[in-house]
């Protein structure tokens, strides 16, 4: 009998052992951080990084998607643990979430337009809404237009709808380069944001330090910066 | 999915057509549509269950009953649908899991609300993090379909309890000079004769549940909407099938979807109303019976 009482009490510890799992939550329409691949499947950059970082911090990790606009809002309400997409850190979301250290340098912004006369000071400019370029679009006197996903964007400037696109260098690259001259960058880059983290909730420090620590050993035997150059080619920043 | 989409660069015309038709997003796609219609085949029935009571709450002898479904229809009825279906996913998920928070956890000295953040114990969390993606999916669908039937009961209430005020007090009378006791005349002659005059009001709602399917993806179900936007973006060389914008093409292609399925829905609607209409004491009832001399 006592032996039966060990082993269940045995299996429960290792059912509840088994029970940590985090989950990651990502956006998956933004290219090469984060998309859907044509198996249905989270891919990029971030998927690559978040597994490799989950097996150093020897944490089972399942993915998931959200709409960018209440990813932040999810987080806290606990629908999942940890947002890994392409999230600048910034002062005015650390007042609400944590952000571990950065796993992708403070990257330039670029302005993409249909032409390289673009009006980009004081036309329609447009933007994911609820990013830092949104953010910097609006300070910048032109006119906002603000799109819930990256890719109607630049959508907006192949259709007219806006005069360029403010977005990640990174992510408007591709664009740009398979757009056969359609598509060009206009003005100078911006440097805006303080790198891209994973986003967890203020409360959940044990988290953040287990992630912080395997961060920092991926940043310290290289094995970052070679996912970074898999993915953003030679001109992705390094560490 | 084939062997020769084994490397879809590679490949053009037809082949690449049939490869990125077939590929593992695609067959999600397609699959999404049976989410759709499994939503209806689940929804309008729960929908006119809770619509039925509710009616016949509204028209009880009880007051408190009474308030209950007055109350009822003349809430959901006076917000937009959209901001219950904002808030109903919320309020319901945490709800659930507070509930659940309370029976399994072993700490409950702290609040559940701290700040902005909505904390309960690993063990109360629905589903658990554990649970397989399809597990999440599912609940999200089971909250969906409890929305949406809440929403459309209310209106489908206030349908029904309009079409039982249009049955002629005159049939009611007869019923109960009969002999007929309350339950009776109500079941009896009430409810039958109700239909005729609920059907146009319900057929309108079956064809707005329809158009609202597409609010499934406020509910984080990846439904037809979401891949057709998803699937119609364009593709840059990181992914494996690209090509340019091309959601138009998707997009009229649920168009045609929708619009099969009202088409549909009306020659269907339409028998069921030439069937309910027979014998009755109403225009449609009246011109049947003038036709068939």
């Amino acid at each position: 009998m006592k032996k039966l009482l060990l082993a269940s009490a045995l299996i429960m510890t290792a059912g509840f052992a088994s029970a940590d799992v985090v989950r990651l939550a990502t956006e998956g329409a933004y290219p090469p951080f984060n998309f859907i691949d044509d198996k249905g499947e989270v891919a990029g950059f971030e998927r690559e990084f978040g597994d490799e970082v989950c097996k150093r911090a020897a944490l089972e990790c399942t993915w998931t998607t959200n709409e960018w606009d209440s990813i932040i809002p999810n987080l806290q309400s606990g629908n999942y643990d940890v947002i890994i997409a392409g999230m600048s850190i910034t002062d005015e979301r650390s007042k609400v979430i944590t952000f571990s250290d950065n796993y992708y340098p403070p990257a330039a912004s670029a302005y993409l337009a249909a032409s390289a006369d673009a009006d980009i000071k004081t036309g329609t400019v447009s933007a994911q809404v609820g990013t830092i370029q949104a953010a910097y679009v609006a300070e910048s006197g032109a006119t906002l237009l603000e799109f819930p996903t990256p890719d109607e964007t630049v959508a907006a400037v192949r259709n007219g709808e806006a005069a360029a696109v403010f977005a990640d260098k990174d992510y408007l690259r591709p664009f740009a380069d398979e757009s056969n001259g359609a598509l060009v960058f206009v003005g100078e880059d911006i440097a805006i944001g303080g790198g891209v983290g994973l986003g967890m909730r203020q409360s959940d420090t044990e988290l953040k330090g287990k992630m912080d620590t395997a961060i920092k050993s991926m940043k310290a035997d290289g094995s970052l910066n070679a996912l970074i150059e898999k993915y953003f080619g030679a001109e992705g920043l390094k560490f | 999915m084939f062997a020769a989409c084994a490397d879809p660069k590679a490949i053009e015309g037809l082949t690449w057509a049939m490869c990125y038709l077939t590929s593992g997003k695609h067959l999600d796609f397609y699959g999404s549509f049976a989410t759709v219609l499994l939503l209806l085949a689940v929804t309008a029935p729960v929908a006119m269950a809770l619509g039925f009571g509710g009616a016949m709450a509204a028209r009880s002898q009880i007051a408190p009953l009474r308030w209950i479904g007055k109350a009822y229809t003349a809430m959901v009825r006076g917000v937009p649908d959209i901001v219950y279906f904002l808030f109903f996913v919320i309020a319901l998920d945490q709800g659930i899991e507070y509930l659940n928070h309370l029976r399994v956890c072993d700490d409950l000295s702290q609040p559940v609300f701290r700040g902005l953040e909505f904390h309960v114990c690993a063990e109360a969390k629905v589903p658990p993090a554990t649970a397989s993606p399809f597990t999440f999916q599912a609940y999200s669908f089971g909250l969906a379909v409890i929305t949406f039937a809440i929403v459309f009961g209310a209106f489908v209430a206030n349908v029904i309890y309009g079409a039982m005020q249009a049955v002629p007090r005159a049939q009611l009378e007869t019923a109960e000079a009969y002999g007929m006791s309350h339950g009776q005349v109500f079941r009896r002659v009430l409810v039958p004769q109700m239909w005729t005059y609920a059907l146009p009001g319900l057929t309108n709602l079956w064809m707005i549940l329809i158009k609202a399917t597409p609010l499934l993806f406020l509910l984080s179900v990846k439904d037809i909407v979401y891949y057709a936007r998803e699937l119609g973006g364009t593709k840059t060389q990181a992914y494996e099938y690209p090509h340019p914008d091309w959601r138009l093409y998707y997009f009229l292609g649920l168009l045609v979807f929708y619009l099969l399925m009202t088409k549909l829905s009306e020659i269907v609607l339409t028998r069921i109303a030439n069937r309910l209409s027979k014998g009755q004491a109403t225009a449609a009832g009246e011109a049947m019976r003038k036709a068939a001399i």
